[in-house]
Formats: C-alpha cells, sequence, structure tokens
C-alpha cells in the first residue's frame, strides 16, 4: 500500500509538470534537425525563423555557399553610384552569434529524400527531419546560342544576382563613352523582382544624366508593357529621363552576338549598343531542378501555400523565388522573407505536435528607386484562400505611390535596414 | 485496494489526453498569430522592435495601436504613404490580436544574448 501510494504521487507530479508546460504553451521541438539550404531572403528568415518559434529548441543548421548575404534589393543603386556594395553586404554571423543557427559554408550537390539526406560539394552529408530549399533563381541561357560561346557570359552581365557581376557592370558603365547606349532586356515575365530591370533603366539613366549626358538607355522588354508600377516608371522616364530613357514592349531576344554588341530579336530589327545588359529566362535554382522539386515545366516548384511543403517531395519545403507563385504573388525578397516566417511557423508546428495554422497571412511591399532619393512603391497583402488551396490578394488591399517622393526613400533604406535585421540579426 | 489505485490512474490519463488537446490548440493560435505578427516585421523590425526610420510596434499600447491601423484602412490618416494599402488586407479580428501580441511585448529591446 505504501509503495503503490508512492506510485500515486509520482503520477500526480508528472500531471503537474505537463500542467505547467501546458500554462505557457511552450513550442518544444526538442531534438528535431531542420536543414535550410541557401542564406537568401527566404532561407535566411526560415533559418531564424525556426529557432525563435521553436523557442530556441529546434537545431537548425544553414547551408550557404558566401561568406556573407548581399542584397539584391538595392543593389541597383551600386550601378547608379548612389550606393556601394558595402551598403548593400551582411555577414551571417549574426545568425549564429544570436540566433544559434548553425552555418556550414558549403552548397548541397543532392539531396536523398527518402533517407532525409542531402549530399554537400565538400563531400560530407547531413540528415534532416526537415529540409527547407530557398535556391533563387538560375539564370538559363539555352535559347541564346551566342551566351554559350566561351566567355560570353564574363562579357555580356545580367547582374541579377547582386555580387562580381554588379560590380563587373558598373565598370562597363563607368568606361563607356559619352553618347552611348546601354541595352536592358527583360524576359517574359514570371521573372525575379518585376520592377527590378525598370529601376535599374532609372538608375542607369540618372548615372548618365549626370556623368555622360549624350548617353541612352534603351530598354527592350519581351513583354506587351512594363510588368510593375507602369504608370509611375513612364512617368519618370519621360520626365526625369526624357531624351535618356526609351522604352520599347514586344522586343523577344531570341540570340546575342556577344563581339558584335549586336541583340537579335524574334519579331524586330537587330539592336547594336555599347553596353549589354541581358536578363535571360529564369527558373528555380539549379538544386531545385536537379532534384525535381522543380515540377512545373521543370521550371518551378510547386509548394502547399500552409506549409510550403513541395508537392513531390515529402518534409521538403520550398521558399521564395523558386516556386511557382501564386495569382498575384511576385517573385521579391521581401516576399520571400515572408515565405521563411510562414514555412519556419508551419515546420515548428509539424515537428511540436501543434496544428498548422490554416489562415496565413503576409504582405508585399517593392520599393523602386527611381533617382538616388525618389521612390515609388507596389504593395499587396495575401490571405489563404481555403476553397482555392492558394494564396490570394485581399480585395481591396495594396496599391502604388501616388507618384515617386524622398520620403518614400527615407521609408525604402529603413525597410532595407529592418529587413536585413529581420533575416540575419 | 486494486480498484482504489486504478480509478485515478484513469482519471490522470484522461486529463493527460485533454491537457494535450488543448496544448495543441493554444500553440496553433499562437503560431499563428506569431505568424501575423512577423508579416510585420520585415519593415518594423523583428518582434516590432524598429532598427530606425520605422515605427517600433513592441510594448506600444494596444488599442492607440488598433485605432491607428482602423484609421489607415478608412483613410483617416493623412500624409500615409502605404498603410492605408496594407491595413485593408487584414480583418479587424487579425489587427486586434497582432496589436496584442505587440503590445505584451516590453518597450525596450530586450539585451540580445547568446541562445
Amino acid at each position: 500500500m505504501q509503495r503503490r501510494e508512492f506510485i500515486q504521487i509520482a503520477g500526480a507530479g508528472a500531471v503537474a509538470t505537463t500542467l505547467i508546460g501546458c500554462a505557457s504553451t511552450r513550442i518544444d521541438a526538442k531534438n528535431a534537425k531542420v536543414l535550410v539550404v541557401g542564406g537568401g531572403y527566404g532561407g535566411a528568415t526560415a533559418a531564424k525563423y525556426v529557432r525563435k518559434f521553436s523557442n530556441y529548441t529546434a537545431d537548425v543548421t544553414l547551408v550557404e555557399p558566401n561568406q556573407n548575404f548581399i542584397s539584391c534589393p538595392l543593389s541597383n543603386l551600386v550601378l547608379g553610384g548612389s550606393k556601394k556594395m558595402e551598403d548593400i553586404t551582411v555577414s551571417y554571423q549574426g545568425l549564429s552569434k544570436n540566433h544559434g543557427v548553425k552555418l556550414v559554408k558549403d552548397y548541397v550537390v543532392s539531396v536523398d529524400v527518402a533517407k532525409k539526406q542531402v549530399k554537400l560539394a565538400g563531400g560530407s552529408t547531413l540528415s534532416y527531419d526537415r529540409l527547407i530549399v530557398s535556391p533563387g533563381v538560375d539564370l538559363t541561357y539555352d535559347r541564346l546560342p551566342g551566351m554559350l560561346k566561351p566567355n560570353a557570359q564574363n562579357e555580356v552581365l545580367h547582374a541579377w544576382k547582386a555580387g562580381e557581376q554588379t560590380v563587373g557592370l558598373r565598370k562597363q558603365l563607368e568606361s563607356m563613352k559619352d553618347g552611348g547606349v546601354f541595352a536592358l532586356t527583360i524576359p517574359l515575365a514570371p521573372y525575379r523582382c518585376p520592377p527590378g530591370p525598370y529601376e535599374r533603366a532609372c538608375q542607369v539613366a540618372e548615372y548618365f544624366q549626370k556623368n555622360k549626358p549624350k548617353s541612352k538607355v534603351l530598354i527592350l522588354d519581351a513583354n506587351d508593357d512594363v510588368t510593375s508600377k507602369p504608370g509611375l516608371f513612364k512617368a519618370a522616364w519621360s520626365t526625369r529621363y526624357a531624351g535618356i530613357v526609351e522604352y520599347r514592349g514586344k522586343h523577344n531576344l531570341t540570340d546575342v552576338d556577344v563581339k558584335g554588341k549586336k541583340l537579335k530579336f524574334e519579331f524586330n530589327d537587330d539592336i547594336k549598343a555599347d553596353v549589354l545588359n541581358v536578363l535571360p529566362q529564369m527558373r528555380a535554382g539549379a538544386i531545385a531542378v536537379k532534384t525535381g522539386l522543380a515540377n512545373m515545366n521543370a521550371r518551378w516548384c510547386e509548394v502547399d501555400f500552409l506549409t510550403f511543403e513541395s508537392k513531390v517531395a515529402p518534409n521538403v519545403h520550398v521558399l521564395g523565388d523558386a516556386i511557382q507563385i501564386a495569382p498575384g504573388m511576385p517573385k521579391s525578397g521581401h516576399m520571400a522573407n515572408q515565405h521563411g516566417k510562414t514555412c519556419a511557423a508551419a515546420v515548428v508546428a509539424i515537428l511540436s505536435g501543434a496544428e498548422v495554422n490554416q489562415l496565413p497571412v503576409y504582405n508585399n511591399t517593392c520599393y523602386s528607386f527611381v533617382s538616388a532619393t525618389d521612390v515609388v512603391h507596389v504593395a499587396s497583402v495575401h490571405t489563404y484562400d481555403a476553397g482555392k488551396k492558394t494564396m490570394v490578394t485581399v480585395p481591396g488591399s495594396g496599391g502604388v505611390s501616388a507618384a515617386a517622393n524622398a520620403l518614400e526613400g527615407v521609408y525604402a533604406n529603413a525597410w532595407a535596414r529592418n529587413i536585413w535585421a529581420d533575416m540575419l540579426v | 485496494m486494486k480498484s482504489f489505485i486504478r480509478k485515478p490512474s484513469v482519471l490522470m490519463a484522461g486529463l493527460f489526453v485533454g491537457l494535450l488537446g488543448a496544448t495543441s490548440v493554444a500553440s496553433a493560435q499562437s503560431l499563428q498569430i506569431k505568424q501575423w505578427a512577423a508579416s510585420c516585421a520585415a519593415c518594423h523590425g523583428t518582434d516590432g522592435y524598429s532598427e530606425g526610420g520605422m515605427a517600433s510596434l513592441a510594448g506600444q499600447n494596444k488599442d492607440a495601436m488598433v485605432k491607428k491601423m482602423i484609421d489607415y484602412k478608412n483613410g483617416k490618416v493623412p500624409g500615409a504613404t502605404i498603410m492605408h494599402q496594407l491595413s485593408k488586407g487584414y480583418t479587424d479580428e487579425q489587427i486586434e490580436k497582432i496589436s496584442a501580441y505587440f503590445a505584451a511585448l516590453p518597450a525596450e529591446k530586450p539585451v540580445a544574448k547568446r541562445k
């Protein structure tokens, strides 16, 4: 009897402990291994927030080949000359120091979904309970034969991944003679950062206006018309940069003569320019294509928008520019940051046995600099539609700036400081 | 005596299952609110602690935040650049819960410590 009473008391003690656990509704994903591939806006955010939402119980490793994060948003300002590379560069160390994310400087060469393992280029193998892949985009030149020739891609730059190419394109602009032509080609949507090319045109135009006033910016867009903030960009070109910027839609690039600095189009005459900046077609980053995660035309990755889990690979989540987007959802850094948190909350719920949020709501904001100081925005809010099983834009929400203005220039810089810290600090 | 021992065991088992259920629901709600609130963090800083240039939301008065958002929604904030457009994407209930989340945090950012 004495012994049995003791057992009962011990049992009661266990219940009391559980009660305390419940009172604080403490999420616990202890011993769960989350592996994040790619430290851009999506992956870095996911890594930090899986740690945060799991109350620092989940084990999180981020595999990223670069030493530092370099932001694509704001990188056009480096081309324009009002920012330097160090202004758009942030260390990954904050993720490790402040949040206990394990950093592995390497890249993934293969994924074994059945074994829940990835292989790294460095030779090691890492195992996971949940894999979060945020591979960004790959630029594909297979439809532009001239770009496949030796050294072509070192001469005609994209500068669509901030880094060496950003510096390289700035140098090409600096060494171009006054009176030269900068030609920028834009692929059919969807591509990374819809307003980005038009912002770039403004930045280069401002640089020319101040330094090489006889020079021109020629935008050659495969799309019928400007795909983002058309009224605001066209206003900038016709007023601020009148006589400098010329926009031509329906210009679908078919080849590049790199040596002759000539662009060839499906239906239009060839165009010769002094600096060529070709944005080719894009698709999900190489690892997503290689592993079959990019199940939509071998280009984009289809996901469940409640969890960002791949439609083709269990326990694997895909974020950011690499996904098959929902209607009205842009491929943007801000959006990838929002994917990262939504995915992190879902992964933590799954790993700790809680119910997954059935109503994700998040937003997008893209600021574009039409000069070094004046900015225009496009904003939207996205919510889950259980009937359609996808994200939809909330009717009546979102919109664009009334006109370019300096106050939003201040906000755009503040946006960058805050979102970089939200991902990395 | 055996029967006396078993009864509480059964009771405890029932209680235990009930509690787990409660945990799951409460956690799901809190993760949902955390996701909603985190959607603000891209501009307003993680947990609403701004890095500068945007309003800090952490530790602010809940009613004031709710009122401001409803005013934005109704176009009653002069000089609004973007919040009149974003506020319209969130329901009043979501605004209430997000505001409560930020209001419950200390206004001063806790000193970062190694986790």
